[in-house]
């Protein structure tokens, strides 16, 4: 391995990488085996986190960025004048291999442009994974891109390697795919992640009858969508979103707001600040129904288009249904409980602990570490202090920014800004 | 009146202490450490001696009254080495000993919910440093790394690294507490070392360390730049994942 060809290389092929946003690494449950390298550790370790923030578990690049494509969004599409690269199979289990014995990595996610066809570029994925997994005895965590319209048989022999298989849809609705990438089409994504899905299932089930089966992507598939490069508003993101976690059980959807890449008139143009806020309320609302039990349209709907930028979904639906409150912590169930704006659901399961010994009052829960800031005025407990007045969600909304410091506080005047 | 108890540091010192204590009907007792222990103006002080067999009915005894998890935060708590968590714990044993039903998870207790957020504080301090050592091959063919952990997780990470690196020789010691751990392809004992004088574990000499060790040091550098994306800078989110009290055996961080 010549360390100054590896080195371009590298820098080549992690910096077009670096927009996927997913490098989680948990979820698998691989075990070391025959005192080989590595296992894939249940919840997964960030090693690292960039200077964005984001975690860093896993060695992200490319394969190439050398791309028959020409996606408007993308860094690497083929009309960008811009250094391309190739690393040779070898190289780049060798760079795995070392990272992760110097425990800087989790493992590999190994993306590729599509150079000749998808099946030639998801052979050469496969054959990456094949050999850390046979030839190196790695069982450290591989998450591998499904290239879209790559052939069954090249993505049931992917699953067999890989922990995770991701494919993503990148731009929400099917009107916004044809408008940016005019090469692509929905049914070339849906193909791999349906097989993938279906060898899943097959796989879990005979499992069960025949111990000895293999695993197949035993840490689920994912995707992503970009947020704010094709106009769609939040309504039309999360119910996309809901449709492939209900239709394909992915086990996650990530939002990557829009970093500006080109002087396209189709799309934002450079220099438009990436749209944090809005990102992270849609993780948020993601949370609301993995997590806490919400249905998309309680959240979502014709009269709610929108997630509102100053606070966040659970508040914002607890302020539009105030009917349901106050909720009783001493005798409320799970579901209603979670439904507490200010209640995580490390919270939740403290207080269901917590109150078979005694009825909770305003300290326990001070103690516990509720938000009492948001759930003083949607709860009450074993104490006769509480909200007495009649207030209205406006009012109460008013009341509790007054005493929210946001991280966001100075994104969010800049953006109301650009309105008022 | 109230007595002190002097043991020795380790766990199974300290079990016995809270033995003692019980076997003393103590109800005001004091215990630390014989490196921390200061004559008190008042009350008396007595010196516990280790006693597996103690330790162990005590264990044995907490066991039957609390489930797995409740049980290891025990454990946990005590290796945050808080000056006052032998008090926290032996409260919370008393109890938990007096309670007729399991009391491990109620956290209106105000002993037990010390002792889980101290558990919380060192599974924290136990997952980052799975995730921050960074090992350096050594001319010998050992990977190596030191850390200087807030919290004694030596023993928690232990079995991680083991099952993970179950094919090389590695190393992680903890200059602060001055051992570590190696790993010899058989099993994993506690060793100590003598470092020389000039031996500064934040750079990588390549009178110790292998020469490629230094190229894959640059390439994880050049990677660890690449792969962020500066028009998302974001500080404050950055240290708060990783606090600037680790940044000195971080390579990425130099």
């Amino acid at each position: 391995m010549s360390f100054e060809r590896v080195q371009e290389k590298l820098n080549i092929l992690a910096d077009a990488a670096k927009y996927d946003v997913s490098c989680s690494s948990s979820g698998s449950n691989r075990a070391n085996t025959n005192k080989g390298l590595g296992n894939a550790s249940n919840s997964g370790i960030c090693h690292t986190y960039t200077e964005d923030g984001r975690c860093v578990s896993l060695l992200k690049i490319l394969l190439t960025n050398h791309c028959i494509f020409d996606c408007a969004y993308c860094v690497t599409r083929k009309s960008n004048d811009i250094k391309r690269a190739a690393f040779q199979v070898q190289e780049v289990v060798d760079l795995t291999i070392n990272f992760y014995r110097r425990n800087y990595i989790e493992g590999l996610f190994l993306s590729s442009g599509i150079f000749k066809s998808a099946d030639y570029t998801m052979e050469r994925l496969v054959s990456v994974a094949k050999k850390l997994r046979l030839e190196e005895n790695f069982n450290g965590y591989i998450h591998l891109k499904s290239i879209p319209g790559a052939s069954d048989e090249l993505m049931r022999e992917a699953g067999l390697y890989a922990d995770r298989l991701s494919v993503n849809i990148e731009i929400p609705t099917e009107q916004g795919l044809k408008l940016l990438a005019p090469d692509k089409n929905r049914a070339d994504f849906i193909k791999p992640m349906e097989k993938v899905k279906n060898e899943i299932i097959q796989y879990k089930s005979e499992k069960k009858l025949i111990k000895s089966t293999p695993k197949y992507a035993p840490a689920g598939q994912s995707t992503q969508m970009i947020v704010g490069a094709s106009g769609e508003n939040d309504m039309q993101i999360m119910y996309t979103s809901n449709y492939f976690y209900k239709n394909f059980n992915l086990k996650r959807v990530y939002y990557s707001g829009y970093v500006p890449i080109s002087y396209d008139t189709r799309l934002p143009q450079i220099g438009t600040p990436v749209p944090m806020l809005r990102e992270n309320r849609l993780y948020q609302t993601d949370w609301l129904l993995r997590f806490y039990g919400f249905n998309i349209e309680e959240i979502l709907n014709k009269d709610n288009q929108h997630l509102d930028l100053d606070i966040d979904p659970k508040l914002g639906w607890a302020l539009r249904n105030l009917h349901e409150f106050p909720v009783d912590v001493n005798k409320a169930d799970k579901r209603m409980l979670a439904r507490i704006p200010g209640l995580g659901m490390k919270s939740v399961f403290k207080i269901l602990s917590a109150r078979r010994y005694r009825k909770l009052n305003w300290d326990h829960l001070k103690a516990l570490g509720v938000s009492l800031n948001r759930a003083q005025y949607f709860l009450i407990c074993a104490s006769n202090q509480f909200e007495t007045r009649d207030l209205t969600a406006e009012k109460i909304k008013g009341l509790i920014l007054q005493n929210t410091k946001s991280k966001y506080t100075s994104m969010l005047s800049n953006q109301l800004n650009l309105f008022g | 009146m109230e007595t002190t108890l002097i043991y020795d540091g380790t766990f199974d010192g300290f079990l016995t202490a809270v033995f003692t204590g019980f076997e003393m009907k103590l109800k005001t007792v004091t215990i630390v450490t014989a490196q921390r222990f200061q004559q008190p103006l008042f009350g008396s002080s007595e010196t516990v001696y280790t006693d597996a067999e103690k330790a162990n009915r005590v264990w044995r005894g907490l066991k039957q009254k609390l489930s797995a998890n409740e049980l290891r935060r025990f454990y946990y708590a005590f290796l945050s080495e808080k000056p006052t968590v032998e008090d926290t714990l032996f409260q919370a044993m008393v109890y938990v000993f007096a309670s007729k039903i399991n009391v491990g998870s109620d956290y209106t207790n105000v002993h037990i919910l010390e002792i889980s957020k101290l558990t919380k504080n060192v599974g924290r301090e136990k997952h980052r440093m799975e995730a921050f050592v960074r090992f350096k091959l050594t001319k010998d063919g050992v990977y190596f790394a030191n850390i200087e952990p807030d919290f004694n997780v030596l023993p928690l990470i232990r079995n991680h690294f083991k099952n993970r690196y179950a094919d090389q020789k590695w190393l992680i010691y903890d200059l602060k507490r001055k051992y570590g751990i190696y790993y010899d392809l058989e099993q994993v004992d506690i060793i100590t070392l003598e470092f020389d004088a000039d031996f500064d574990p934040s750079k990588t000499s390549t009178d110790i360390f292998a020469e490629i060790e230094l190229e894959f040091q640059q390439l994880w550098n050049d990677y660890f730049k690449s792969t962020n994306i500066a028009s998302r800078k974001n500080m404050k989110l950055h240290i708060q994942h990783v606090p600037k009290r680790y940044w000195k055996y971080l390579s990425e961080k130099q």
